[in-house]
């Protein structure tokens, strides 16, 4: 284990928490991951920051406005 | 529409028409309805107060509703919605910022997991609640504080949970630059909640 396999697999981390990388890429990473907890660590950090960020920043409609936005809709169509 | 006495048999064939485009509509109007929470929670994170928010959403629908028949049938409405959405948040006029480039990033993307590591140490990073070390107020200003351009990409991937490809759409911008904006949003995001949480 190197530094350098650390630095590469930080770069991988976005892409494979994305999904987007190519098999190849998450051969490497997972390869890296299975011997490193230091990066495993990291990840699995990542991973529950993504789901921290992505419920506290998820702000509920306010109740009023579906009314608001059905006064919206063209004429029924019974009315025509 | 011609002027010319149409024979009986076509009006009745016209009035179906309307009736059956009118019944269309009605179903867009109603998926679209059931979309409107969804598209809330990501025009929240756009702008900056709720009463933005609740008017951005409403110009939107205004206009999603008018112009309906633009939308394809079996395609992704709720990417439709978001592109009106996202054009007319520009259209608003937002204030121009600094260059994103110009902001001093160094940092990697264990940046926060390091300086989280540092305080409550290593181990404490296999704990789920790690993260509730930062405030969901801190999240909340952290997203405020990104410049638009990434803020739009990270509130499009991250909250709404669309795909790269689909966040291009909606932006009208290559499925290149949302990976780059994608990638150096978040870790402004996270070097802010470093910065204003840990420090």
């Amino acid at each position: 284990m190197s530094d350098a396999d650390c630095e590469k697999c930080e770069q991988l981390l976005q892409g494979y928490l994305d999904r987007d990388l190519t098999d190849a890429e998450v051969a490497v990473a997972e390869g890296h991951l299975n011997a490193c907890d230091y990066c495993k660590r990291r990840y699995r950090f990542e991973a529950h920051l993504r789901r921290y960020i992505r419920t506290s920043a998820s702000e509920r409609m306010p109740a009023g406005l579906m009314a608001k936005l059905a006064e919206l809709r063209g004429p029924t169509v019974e009315g025509l | 529409m011609s002027e010319s006495g149409a024979a009986e048999p076509e009006e009745d064939d016209a009035g179906r028409r309307i009736a059956s485009e009118a019944r269309e509509r009605v179903r867009f109007e109603e998926e679209a309805l059931e979309l409107a929470d969804q598209v809330y929670r990501v025009a929240r994170r756009m702008v900056g107060t709720r009463e933005e928010a609740e008017e951005l959403v409403q110009d939107t629908y205004a206009r999603a509703f008018r112009s309906w028949r633009s939308f394809t049938p079996g395609t992704n409405m709720r990417a439709w919605l978001l592109r009106i959405l996202t054009n007319l948040n520009t259209d608003r006029g937002r204030k121009i910022q600094r260059t994103p480039d110009s902001q001093p990033l160094e940092e990697s993307d264990y940046y926060l997991a390091n300086r989280l590591a540092a305080v409550e140490g290593e181990q404490a990073l296999e704990q789920e609640q790690v993260v509730e070390r930062l405030s969901q107020g801190g999240v909340v200003t952290a997203l405020a504080d990104l410049p638009h351009d990434f803020r739009d990409v990270v509130v499009l991937v991250d909250l709404g949970e669309f795909s790269y490809a689909e966040a291009a759409q909606i932006l009208d911008i290559p499925i290149g630059t949302v990976m780059s904006r994608l990638h150096r949003g978040r870790r402004i995001l996270k070097q802010t909640l470093a910065e204003e949480t840990l420090s």
